[in-house]
């Protein structure tokens, strides 16, 4: 069980946001968890809502029914924006957990050189790729169809 | 070590989410620009397309694993979230048995429902 070693997390949520002047990772950080639980939230809805398909045709189509119109596909949209945020992003850090983009050790000689001199391009990089996954599924969704 | 151990299932299931969550997402919501597993009609939630991949033994087998690896994807990270808050020893426990039941109760259903589509699709 995770324990927090008799440090008490006193900035909470908060700390998301704030608490100190970050880097862009931190950010990052923010937006990987409010993805994370926005995606949770939909995907324990989809089970729901596809489950219909179990019951035959006309129960899917009276189950798609209820979720369709505009909102929802600005809705649906967003969720696939999180998708590919967070998919990105969850790729950057697997990378860096598994210390496989944080550089190599070496000596602090100054001008002194940090491991966010290595991941800023990788996280640079992975935010082009979840934009232009984005931008693709913004022209899917709303100038194609 | 037995956080450890579960920190590192939650990375694996990230990567088989990525790869099937990715092939759903193509599949759902790029089919314009792909269009891909959609034989019956240019839309991927009509009836027929259901059907066509219900009956393909891959997507039922994919769905339950997707579902699986999701499931405990994401409320491990929501466990980790809500215990970094520094709950009390009791509250954890609850939490722990409250996302393991809730989530093997979603799995059970989700599977059910899978498998259910699977065995009407073959039967149209």
């Amino acid at each position: 069980m995770i324990d927090n070693q008799g440090h008490p997390n006193r900035l909470g949520v908060w700390g998301w946001l704030g608490g100190g002047k970050w880097g862009a990772e931190r950010y990052l950080y923010t937006l990987h968890r409010l993805t994370g639980l926005g995606l949770l939230l939909y995907f324990l809805l989809h089970i729901f809502v596809t489950s219909a398909r179990a019951l035959g045709p006309e129960a899917w189509k009276a189950s798609m029914g209820r979720v369709t119109g505009p909102i929802f596909t600005v809705g649906e949209f967003l969720v696939f924006a999180a998708f590919a945020f967070h998919a990105a992003n969850g790729i950057r850090l697997v990378l860096i957990e598994l210390g496989w983009a944080i550089g190599k050790p070496i000596e602090p000689v100054y001008p002194y050189r940090t491991s966010v001199h290595e991941q800023r391009p990788l996280a640079i990089g992975v935010m082009v790729v979840a934009g232009l996954v984005a931008l693709a599924g913004g022209l899917d969704f709303f100038i194609l169809h | 070590m037995r956080d450890q151990r579960l920190w590192t299932w939650h990375l694996a299931a990230g990567a088989i989410i990525l790869v099937l969550l990715g092939l759903h997402m193509i599949i759902m919501h790029l089919d314009v620009l792909v269009g891909i597993f959609n034989p019956g009609s240019p839309h991927p939630t009509d009836w027929v397309n259901v059907v066509a991949r219900a009956k393909a033994g891959f997507f039922t087998f994919s769905y339950i694993v997707l579902l699986g690896a999701a499931l405990f994807h994401g409320l491990y990270g929501f466990r980790n979230i809500l215990f970094e808050l520094g709950p009390g020893a009791e509250l954890k426990k609850a939490l722990n048995v409250v996302l393991t039941l809730g989530g093997l109760g979603l799995f059970a259903f989700g599977t059910w429902a899978a498998w259910a589509a699977g065995a009407l699709a073959r039967t149209l």
